[in-house]
């Protein structure tokens, strides 16, 4: 299997914007290359602006830049997208209804060894707060980069949150994305595990696993954690009847906790979560923190035995 | 250099008698810095009237003007007695600077588009000034004047902060929390220039709001950057909510430190007088356009116009009661008919 960051991914379709979309500008605030935007800058200089180390006015500019018919990306690492600038998105982006698409890489534990000042895990939470930001994480290359081109079509405030480190790239590199819709990768009777970002691979190696011990799991992208895909959420577990969760957040506020609400109001179903527990990252690279978090294959494995068993 | 520097030399003696007739639109060729001295400059801004690219419009009727500001008052302060809530102070102070925008210096449309391609545009950064925005917006024809009623009421379009997302013409971005007008201001002056449009931006700020960090980052962005289709007016007013400047945090010499971030900085001492207010902002506009911001700093009176507003911080945030309204509304006549 191929191995790819999702950050390229997100500098692939941002190129592809560059080339087809003349109303699309990029914003980033020195991390031009972490970003993968050199490809655009270099072809559209006049569309790309070096806003400095000054996030906050840079979502403020972006903000701006809406006003005139302007499509603007940010890009910086996930945690100066979102806890360093939270009220100016919130008061100039959210509330003033501007068509901003905020682009986050290095997001979660996955981001290695810098450690926990970068690692944010609060991100989803913080964004899907935000009435009408939509809230995206793909899963891998491919799809990160059909998600940026995607985005450019919604008008309104997107989240787009993707990482570092390279992952195996297993999803089509001519997909339609569709935001808000789940994706069924793999049919199972006995759990769903419902996953997004890095966590969708390691679900479907957890997938591999549980059928060895003779266990059916079901695996459903959920690149868009808002809007949340309700009717594919309910209507997968209508037939297995248990649920896991999975992603590289905070449990607190990430996908798990929207899913359990929804099942919590709709159709009250076991459900374990796979995520990060009140506690901050650190250094390590990043398969070693998937396995101290609890975030990987052999977790998810472990929550997808127990769910079965709460039936 | 030396051209900035007698300019700057200048500006304190002979900007208060700068006689331009506004509305001048000066040939962009026209080299500013190549200039040598200020007489210099002013005479290359007529003769260029003289040539093809100049429209005039008749100096500016200031009692007209002036009559716009005693009702903008009047609205100001029957809209915060009206529920018991608001900002008087600051939106007294800046009544004369917004009237002169909207009713003599921009070149806007009251049929709002909030793209204002081919427009000038306005950033109320301190947007606990709402009530002289708003009545300004209405005033000048962006919406009925009767909707000023609603101001902070429930269902109301004039919330207690402005905001787009009750569609309210005239307003083109939330604001409140402080400190983020000018990056906002900024991104649609750098969207101007993608779009070939070469209408100005022009933002309002106030001094204390200028502690914010975010200010300073946006300052250094747009002369970085030469954002020049800019103009940030500064209610220089020396009062916030806690008491003076100097008692909450000293700001020093804002015009040295504009001119450090590499700003154009014009000082406007009467800041609660119409005509040098125009006359200043006329001349920040013939500045623009030549690589640098503009920065207006603009000495006001917190609750000019009403005397026991006046002189004190103490009306930044707080309504007049009953008696109050009575006294303020009789030092300012109605003159457009009360909302
Ligand atoms: C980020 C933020 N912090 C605090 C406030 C509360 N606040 C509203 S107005 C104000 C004082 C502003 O002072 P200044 O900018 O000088 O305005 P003026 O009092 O002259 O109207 C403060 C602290 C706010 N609105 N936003």
């Amino acid at each position: 299997m191929e191995k790819k960051d999702t950050r390229s991914g997100f500098g692939a379709g941002l190129t592809v914007l560059g080339r087809t979309n003349p109303n699309v500008v990029a914003l980033c605030a020195d991390l031009t290359g972490s970003l993968k935007m050199n490809e655009f800058q270099n072809e559209n200089p006049e569309r790309f602006f070096q806003i400095g180390i000054a996030e906050a006015n840079m979502m403020g500019i972006a903000a701006g830049m809406t006003i005139g018919g302007k499509i603007p990306f940010t890009g910086t690492f996930a945690n100066f997208s979102t806890s360093r600038v939270y009220d100016q998105i919130r008061q100039s982006i959210a509330y003033s209804g501007k068509n901003v698409k905020i682009c986050a890489s290095h997001a979660g534990v996955t981001l290695g060894e810098d450690g926990a000042t970068h690692q944010v895990l609060e991100d989803i939470g913080m964004m899907k707060m935000l009435p009408h930001m939509v809230v995206i994480n793909p899963c891998d290359y491919n799809q990160t980069k059909a998600a940026t081109i995607a985005i450019a079509n919604h008008e309104g405030s997107v989240y787009l949150r993707f990482g570092r480190p390279a992952v195996p790239n297993f999803t089509p590199a001519d997909q339609n994305f569709i935001i808000g819709k789940a994706l069924h990768l793999q049919e199972g009777t006995d759990v769903t595990i419902f996953a997004t970002g890095h966590l969708v691979w390691e679900s479907l190696e957890a997938a591999k696993t549980l059928a060895e011990a003779g266990i059916s799991a079901e695996v459903i992208n959920i690149h868009t954690i808002k809007p949340l895909d309700s009717k594919a959420i309910l209507s997968a577990v209508s037939k297995t009847k248990c649920v896991v969760t999975a992603e590289e957040h905070m449990l607190n506020g990430g996908l798990g906790d929207s899913i359990a609400q929804l099942l919590s109001r709709e159709n009250p179903t076991p459900i374990e979560m796979v995520g990060v527990n009140d506690t901050f990252g650190e250094s390590g690279t990043p398969m070693q923190l998937l396995e101290k978090y609890g975030l990987d294959a052999k977790a998810i494995v472990a929550a997808a035995i127990k769910a079965v068993a709460r039936k | 250099m030396n051209f900035w520097f007698i300019l700057f030399q200048d500006k304190r003696t002979e900007h208060k008698n700068y006689q331009t007739p506004t509305k001048i639109s000066v040939n962009k060729s026209l080299n500013f810095y190549q200039q040598s001295n200020i007489s210099n400059l002013i005479s290359q801004i007529y003769n260029t009237i003289f040539a093809k690219n100049y429209t005039i419009n008749i100096m500016p009727d200031i009692s007209k003007l002036n009559d716009v500001v005693s009702q903008v008052r009047r609205d100001i302060v029957r809209m915060v007695h009206a529920n018991s809530s608001g900002h008087p102070g600051g939106s007294l102070g800046c009544t004369e600077f917004l009237t002169a925008l909207y009713f003599e210096v921009m070149n806007h449309n009251t049929k709002f588009s909030m793209d204002a391609k081919g427009e000038d545009v306005f950033f109320l950064s301190n947007g606990h000034i709402s009530p002289v925005f708003y009545s300004v917006l209405a005033r000048a024809g962006y919406f009925d004047v009767a909707e000023l009623s609603t101001f902070r009421k429930l269902n109301s379009r004039l919330q207690g902060h402005p905001t787009t997302h009750e569609g309210l013409e005239g307003v083109r971005m939330a604001s409140g929390s402080l400190g983020q007008g000018l990056s906002n201001a900024i991104g649609a002056a750098l969207t101007k220039k993608l779009n070939k449009d070469d209408s100005m931006v022009y933002t309002l700020h106030g001094d204390g709001e200028l502690q914010e960090g975010q200010c300073w980052e946006a300052f250094m962005y747009a002369a970085g950057k030469k954002v020049d289709n800019l103009i940030a007016t500064i209610d220089y007013n020396q009062k916030q909510i806690d008491g003076s400047l100097d008692e909450v945090l000293p700001m020093g010499n804002l015009t040295a430190k504009l001119e450090a971030f590499d700003w154009i900085v014009l000082e406007e001492f009467q800041g609660n007088n119409i005509e040098a207010v125009i006359n200043t902002l006329g001349r920040a506009k013939e500045l623009a356009g030549n690589g640098k911001p503009v920065a207006i700093i603009m000495h006001t009176e917190m609750g000019n116009g009403v005397d026991y507003m006046m002189g004190t911080h103490k009306w930044h945030g707080s309504a007049p009661n009953d008696e109050q309204l009575a006294d303020a509304l009789a030092q300012n006549p109605e003159t457009l008919g009360d909302y």
